[in-house]
């Protein structure tokens, strides 16, 4: 039978994965861009790929969303093949890429119209769902403004909503926030908060740690294409790092040498090139060490671990260079 | 986790009522059947163009007709058609224009404006992230960029049938066979745009058109040619159209002119096919 009709389409249970891959692979070239890596998503869940640049995160999404087509493995999104039935698969999607490509030659508002209509939506059920959804993305007041007058946060605000203008099942963000100050991730994340509690399923990348703490309740660690660790932001950090961390800097020069003398402190050293990392239960009780054997840094830090530590010693590596 | 509620008073929608259901697709992922919405899509998009560009697009051919077709055809007289009809200089040029004023309405569109949306404002790539296939994003393009090539042409058969150039009744099927030109342009400007990476690439395509223009029978009888040269003419698909207008408004009706429009069927059926795959290489990889 080659298409799938409604009838015969698989109705999933409640708790029946959203999204299943396994051994998901994409190669572009022969070059492993995605290297076998397998996963669940629950209905309901925030689930996020936390990776550095390059690490493959892009890739899955758009094998995800059913733009690309894997190389091999399995892949089922609500139960369908998005090699075989990229059409039906998308229209239960929505989709925030990476890089803003809404329609500069449209408004605002028109850009959610003509949006939903390329999913088939008539256009006065568009236009009822775009104000709904101009008063979520708090773009009420600029409904008529061309999209080149928009700030970065508020352009961003308008692709959610435009993603969202098809009623997905699954709403796939690709570094949501990336680019955007301090102001305008917060008001983001709020929004996406708000949709986590309505039920919707939110996959999304980030290589921000912060992000992936706020957001996700559950996520993989990936680095050149594969997964390194999985888990709830919190088991994460007690599983790979200590509860607390000591920074310390002595100069770009010195830390390495002083990191010798600091040998044997603490569970785990690292040394960054501009900062010398101490993993420990207790914090200060290492400064204290530190200030004993007379050794003097320029500044000092005890600070809680987060994903960004975790990444670090699953890696080696920073996750933002 | 706690997390402030307080900056805004809008609910998340409701999920739900208004989802599409997936839809049974005959020919599975390259059409669903939607090209209009890309149509509509253009037509709303057009509000923001500038028009003048548009406007100059028409008049174009206008300016040609009145300075070579009622200027130096007071000097050079009457020309035999293809089909052996002696007819006024201007009533010769003047289907050859409009012909070229369907081929550049086609081509504006579908060349550099395409260019544009899809290397920079990267257009395709979010309508191909929705339920519509490559071939909803070529057809709807392609009917776009048809419509400005018939509406241009029907502005420029008004023009002709004041300045008393249309010969026969038969001039007014130079409506449909003006849109099947324009069909023909646009499929395979589109299909040859998706190729373009660069600015100087597309370059390239003017190189093409301003011979042609010129060269296509539009001002002068292909026989003045040597035979080498005619058949070379005859490979373009300007000359097909030329011929085809030009035997319709003067009414000197020939056989042949139905190969002139197998000639733009096929055109439009091998530009649609790789302007298809080409979105799908681009976008769906």
């Amino acid at each position: 039978m080659p298409f799938v009709t409604v009838e015969t389409m698989p109705t999933p249970v409640i708790s029946a994965p959203v999204i299943v891959a396994s051994g998901l692979t994409k190669k572009y070239k022969g070059l492993a861009a995605v290297d076998g890596i397998s996963f669940e998503v629950a209905p309901g869940e925030s689930f996020g790929l936390l990776g550095p640049n390059g690490a493959g995160k892009s890739t899955t999404m758009r094998m995800v969303g059913a733009v690309s087509t894997r190389t091999s493995g399995t892949l089922s999104i609500l139960g369908l093949d998005p090699n075989r039935h990229g059409p039906e698969v998308r229209a239960q999607l929505g989709v925030v890429p990476q890089q803003d490509n809404l329609d500069m030659e449209l408004r605002v508002r028109d850009n959610l119209i003509v949006y939903g209509r390329y999913f088939g939506i008539s256009n006065r059920a568009a236009g009822k769902k775009a104000d709904e959804l101009l008063e979520f993305a708090q773009l009420s007041d600029r409904a008529k403004s061309k999209v080149d007058d928009l700030s970065g946060g508020m352009k961003r605000r308008l692709t959610i909503a435009r993603s969202l203008m098809n009623d997905p099942r699954v709403l796939l963000l690709d570094e949501p926030t990336t680019g955007l100050d301090p102001q305008a991730r917060h008001i983001l994340w709020d929004r996406l908060f708000r949709l986590k509690e309505q039920g919707t399923t939110l996959v999304l990348t980030t290589h921000y740690m912060d992000e992936a703490e706020q957001l996700c309740d559950r996520l993989i660690v990936v680095d050149k294409g594969t997964i390194m660790a999985e888990g709830s932001p919190a088991a994460l950090i007690r599983e790979y790092s200590t509860r607390e961390v000591v920074e310390l800097r002595f100069g770009s020069d010195r830390n390495a040498e002083v990191a010798l003398q600091l040998a044997g402190l603490g569970e785990r050293i690292e040394v960054l090139p501009d900062r010398v990392l101490i993993y420990a239960d207790d914090g200060d009780a290492i400064l204290a060490h530190v200030a004993a054997a007379g050794l003097e840094p320029v500044t000092s830090l005890v600070r809680r671990s987060s994903l960004e530590d975790v990444f670090l010693r699953l890696t080696g590596r920073s996750l933002i260079e | 986790m706690t997390h402030s509620t307080s900056s805004g008073q809008a609910a998340a929608p409701t999920l739900a009522p208004t989802r599409p259901e997936p839809e049974q697709r005959g020919i599975g992922s390259l059409y669903a059947g939607n090209a209009r919405s890309v149509v509509s899509r253009g037509l709303l998009a057009t509000r923001s163009t500038n028009w003048i560009i548009i406007l100059s697009g028409f008049f174009e051919p206008v300016f040609f007709l009145l300075a070579l077709g009622v200027g130096l055809g007071s000097i050079v007289g009457s020309v035999q058609t293809t089909a052996g009809q002696a007819v006024p200089y201007a009533a010769f040029i003047a289907p050859g224009l409009l012909a070229v004023a369907a081929m550049n309405g086609a081509i504006y569109d579908s060349t550099w404006n395409v260019f544009f949306k899809m290397q920079y404002a990267k257009l395709y790539e979010g309508m191909l992230a929705t339920s519509l296939g490559p071939l909803d994003v070529a057809l709807g393009e392609i009917l776009l960029a048809l419509l400005r090539g018939g509406v241009y042409a029907t502005g420029f058969l008004i023009v002709m049938q004041v300045l008393g150039l249309n010969l026969s009744w038969t001039a007014l099927l130079a409506i449909p066979a003006v849109l099947l030109i324009a069909f023909g342009f646009a499929s395979l400007g589109m299909a040859v745009t998706s190729y373009m990476k660069t600015f100087q690439q597309m370059d390239w395509i003017n190189f093409f058109l301003l011979p042609m223009f010129l060269f296509s029978a539009t001002f002068f009888p292909v026989s003045v040619y040597p035979v080498p040269v005619q058949v070379i003419v005859e490979i373009f698909p300007l000359w097909h159209g030329v011929e085809l207008v030009r035997g319709l408004t003067t009414g000197s009706l020939d056989i042949a002119m139905l190969g002139h429009v197998a000639y733009f069927v096929v055109m439009i059926a091998v530009g649609l096919t790789f302007t298809t795959r080409r979105l799908r290489a681009l976008f769906l990889d």
